[in-house]
């Protein structure tokens, strides 16, 4: 299977990735050297990786591993060369003098290290400030609710939900309020900016830069049960236009049905049993139990990046999710084989 | 040695007076009765190596699953028990019996006494370890074992959330288990205060001892907050209380606070041991004592106060001020200082000394290699900003098993190497322990070198599964072969040891050349340790002469003490003479008495109140009976009257 979850695919395609990919402030020649190495491993596919950020913060952060990466890299070197030394040239088998070399322990193990340690705290504060400034009051704002096991989006002033995704306009910082329904949670977008948890009856608060367009894979990040492992999501970050007219569809009733086909699959959702859960806009079908349906065939996921959104994950998901995601809170559907296509084709239809 | 010639300053009256009053009876009674440190300290290993091998196969169950994306080898409830069972016993049921293990071996020999302080609590000690410990495996094959991650956070531990019996086998099982641990540390504390050899001032006390007992502070002092907070998830759960229930005025944060003011300390509690190993294992090896023995004592110490002050940086990503993370992180880069310290001790031991390259030095090498790595990991950690990247993720994965399996296993397999001839007066085989190193090092490596790249390309931890996309398949693949690699190593420790105990040739009281004093006696050690309780002139008793004199021509009756069950009580800083204090003999009275806490907390578990009430009393009445105040004949551990 695979899910467009990579900066390379996805409505943005337009040409931001080659500029993106080139625009990479440093290369990884130690992890390009491993990588060669480990053939096995390959580095197949395009990981979501905090080494290659395209946000702000993420940035930061990039930055900051790579001073720590340098300064950890010259301190192993140290030990290891001293480590060396021992166990080439001081083999034997005779009792020795008890030297007490107390000036050089203190100077190579307490000294060195404070003045170091001292210097990197300081950077280390430096990115903390960076990454708590609060975005301007005006800033847009996304609301994420946390459930077990996906993620609804709201956005302050539109009517409607989604889920599992987030749009946000590129190059502005927007502000991301935080909330869960169940457990511990944590948003992670590792390419645009390190984790905020969600917390059990509190409001946290963090936001979002892309500084380039692209669709970013964030993953919950708090072991929050059983399907911990699939609680994915993806953020859309696009041009500001692009942004506003989604923004606009979201506020708008869902898409009427035009065919036949996505007529009846309309009546089966809204008279059948998925409309006691799931919501579409426009339609009666206003269940606030599973995520807002109305955009669902525009989705890059289902179930919270558990498979991809195609007409046969589809159908198998609303049979019986259990099989795909089991322990989620969907249970098995009494859809009859005659009804399951139309509501696919139905379904698919909601962009 | 002893048991065929008498041992100079003795006479062979005094021997057979020692043994007599010291020899258990071989019989099954004679088995459960115990207070013999060396047997309760053997049965430590033992029990703790066979928790060790059950979590370590529950690793290489999930290796197996995450070897590819999407594997359906484990359903998720499967793995999600998995990975908190293996958390859990390598930490609580693993780590710190295991090194429990070697301190109650080691530490009356090492300090030149005959017993821990109070040898019937020790074996209780043994006693709930064992129960606590197969209380929480039964439950397992039930389908019932926690399942809520090591650090088991609110609100997902709730009965709303997870229903059954997992979380309750938690809170309880680690409820059972903290009596042992509390009493054991209490033990290692009297016993390194009043019980050290005449002459053995604090500045003589092996490093290993130092690091035993600043544990056993730590232990102390943390081990309250974890109880508490198990305490009111057990109430939470079963009796609807709502600490931790954000919808009636509790708070989830609550949980994490208390549970890492135990946690962080706990992570020095299961490594400072390690430490400790690595400084007794050196100075043979390198054919010289420890450099910088008061800068060693004093980062020990140190570690242990800093160590409470640090546990927020477990909490980065959960949205606490800013100021308070600013101190914390600041605490938790300086922490790293005491350890740099101690690192570079004893690389400028075996830059001054010369090597004596065995299985219990290549481990030591591993040890600093790991450690190292681990530690600048840790460091990365300390800093805020960095920390909400990766924290949760396979790097923090990554970081704390190079923290844990260098700073703790490492040096416990140096130590078991080390130790063997000793406790089982048996040499082990080279050869075979040299392959074991290099599987086990380089399994280690390959194993979890790799976390630390899918970590920080975005893989999370704690995952069932991984969809194939993010590319992360082919490291996980690498980490899978490398765990196999590393079990095949540990299997041949346990060859290697079993092949001792069966094959290995005899050993000599001192096969090493080394210092402290528990190489000063047999191999393995009579009942009472020592026909004559040193008195010790130097930090390294066995490399001086007048220390070796004072058991040979310098023996003095007031150090043989044939005359009853007895050990020397001394002075907590100079060590000097106070009198000679009897000790008590074998009992079943700490058996009956776990065994009773057992059914008191199984019928907890099972809510059956009643049958817990009499376990209940039952439990004080077999204290009562244990306290009751006896005859001068019968007088027990040191601060009994």
């Amino acid at each position: 299977m695979s899910l467009s979850v990579d900066t390379t695919a996805g409505m943005t395609r337009s040409a931001a990735r080659p500029a993106g990919r080139r625009r990479q402030p440093r290369p990884l020649p130690v992890l390009t050297a491993l990588c060669g190495l480990a053939l096995l491993a390959g580095c197949g596919g395009d990981p979501p990786s905090a080494l290659n950020p395209a946000g702000t913060g993420a940035a930061r952060v990039a930055n900051l591993w790579w001073l720590l990466f340098w300064i950890s890299l010259a301190v192993v070197a140290e030990v290891m060369a001293l480590l060396i030394w021992a166990l080439v040239f001081r083999r034997g088998n005779v009792r020795v003098r008890h030297g007490q070399p107390i000036r050089f322990v203190a100077i190579a193990g307490a000294g060195l290290p404070f003045v170091i340690l001292v210097a990197v705290y300081g950077v280390g504060l430096r990115d903390l400030a960076a990454l708590a400034v609060d975005p301007d009051p005006d800033a847009p704002t996304v609301e994420v609710t946390g459930h077990k096991w996906w993620w609804e989006v709201r956005y302050p002033g539109a009517s409607g939900a989604t889920a599992n995704e987030i749009h946000i306009p590129v190059g502005e910082r927007v502000k991301v309020r935080l909330r869960t329904d169940d457990v511990l949670h944590s948003f992670w977008v590792p390419q645009l900016m390190p984790k905020t948890d969600l917390i059990a009856g509190e409001t946290r608060e963090t936001w979002l830069r892309a500084e380039r367009a692209g669709r970013y894979r964030g993953q919950c990040a708090e072991y929050c049960g059983t399907q911990h492992a699939h609680m994915a999501f993806l953020v859309v970050a696009e041009p500001r236009t692009d942004f506003d007219a989604w923004l606009t569809r979201l506020n708008a009733p869902a898409r009427q049905p035009r065919t036949e086909a996505e007529r009846r699959g309309q009546q089966a959702f809204v008279q059948g049993t998925c409309a006691a859960c799931h919501a579409v806009r426009g339609t009666g079908a206003q269940g606030q139990v599973g995520p807002d349906l109305s955009n669902v065939g525009s989705r890059w996921s289902l179930g919270a990046g558990a498979v991809p959104n195609d007409a046969g994950h589809l159908g198998g998901w609303i049979v019986n999710s259990q099989t795909v995601k089991p322990g989620n809170a969907m249970p098995p559907q009494p859809v009859s084989a005659a009804a399951l296509p139309d509501l696919i084709t139905y379904l698919r239809s909601l962009d | 040695m002893a048991t065929t010639s008498t041992p100079p300053g003795v006479s062979r009256v005094d021997l057979a007076r020692l043994t007599e009053h010291w020899a258990e009876s071989p019989s099954l009674r004679g088995w459960f009765s115990t207070v013999d440190h060396k047997r309760i300290g053997r049965r430590y290993l033992v029990t703790a190596g066979v928790f060790f091998v059950l979590a370590g196969l529950s690793a290489l169950a999930m290796r197996t699953q995450l070897a590819r994306p999407e594997a359906g080898l484990l359903s998720p409830e499967e793995y999600n028990q998995l990975f908190t069972m293996h958390g859990t016993a390598m930490i609580f049921l693993f780590a710190t019996p295991m090194l429990f293990g070697f301190g109650n071996y080691l530490v009356p020999l090492m300090i030149g006494a005959r017993d821990m302080a109070f040898p019937r609590l020790n074996a209780f000690g043994y006693w709930v370890f064992l129960f606590a410990g197969l209380f929480m495996w039964a439950s397992l094959p039930f389908g019932a074992a926690p399942n809520n991650g090591w650090f088991a956070y609110a609100p997902l531990s709730s009965e709303q959330h997870n229903p059954g019996l997992h979380m309750d086998v938690y809170a309880l099982g680690l409820l059972f288990l903290g009596i042992s641990t509390t009493a054991a540390s209490i033990n290692f504390i009297v016993t390194a205060l009043k019980l050290r050899a005449p002459g053995m001032s604090l500045n003589r006390v092996p490093l290993f001892v130092w690091a035993i007992v600043a544990t056993a502070f730590m232990v102390i002092f943390a081990l309250p907050a974890l109880n508490l907070d198990n305490a009111m998830l057990f109430l939470d759960r079963r009796f609807d209380t709502h600490f931790f229930d954000p919808s009636a005025g509790g708070n989830v944060l609550l949980w994490q606070h208390l549970f890492w003011i135990f946690g962080h300390p706990d992570v020095y509690i299961i490594v400072m041991p390690g430490l400790g190993i690595v400084s007794a294992v050196l100075p043979a090896f390198t054919r010289r004592g420890v450099v910088g023995y008061p800068l060693i004592v004093l980062s020990i110490v140190a570690i242990a106060i800093i160590s409470f002050g640090v546990w927020v940086h477990h909490m980065f990503a959960t949205g606490l001020p800013q100021l308070s993370y600013s101190f914390f992180s600041a605490a938790s880069t300086i922490i790293t200082i005491p350890s740099g310290l101690q690192i570079f001790a004893w690389l400028a031991t075996m830059l001054l000394g010369r090597l004596v390259i065995r299985v219990p030095l290549l481990f030591v090498v591993g040890f600093i290699v790991t450690f190292v790595l681990g530690g600048v990991t840790g460091t990365m950690f300390a800093l805020t900003a960095f920390d909400q990247q990766v924290t949760d993720t396979y790097f923090v994965v990554a970081h704390f098993h190079y923290v844990l399996i260098g700073g703790a296993v490492f040096p416990m397999l140096a130590g078991i190497y080390y130790w063997l001839p000793k406790i089982t007066g048996r040499m082990y085989h080279e050869g075979l322990g040299r392959w074991a190193f290099w599987l086990v090092f380089a399994g280690m490596h390959v194993t979890f070198f790799p976390m630390h790249l899918y970590g920080l390309f975005g893989m999370p931890r704690r995952v069932y599964t991984y969809a194939s996309e993010p590319g992360w398949g082919g490291w996980n693949l690498v980490s899978t072969i490398g765990s196999y690699v590393l079990a095949l190593g540990l299997l041949l420790v346990l060859v290697g040891v079993v092949h001792a105990v069966r094959r290995g040739r005899p050993a000599p009281p001192d096969p090493w050349g080394a210092d402290t004093l528990e190489w000063a006696t047999t191999s393995p050690p009579e009942p009472y340790n020592f026909p004559v309780l040193p008195r010790v002139h130097s930090l390294h008793p066995v490399w001086d002469e007048r220390t070796a004199e004072s058991t040979g021509e310098g023996a003095t009756a007031d150090r043989i003490l044939s005359e009853g069950r007895v050990t020397l009580l001394t002075s907590e800083l100079d060590a000097r003479v106070e009198r000679p204090v009897p000790m008590p003999e074998s009992t079943l009275k700490p058996l009956v008495l776990a065994a009773a806490l057992l059914v008191l907390f199984a019928a907890l578990l099972v809510a059956w109140y009643p049958v817990a009430a009499v376990a209940a009393v039952v439990v004080a009445a077999t204290i009562a009976v244990w306290l009751w105040p006896a005859g001068p004949s019968r007088t027990s551990g040191v601060a009994t009257p």
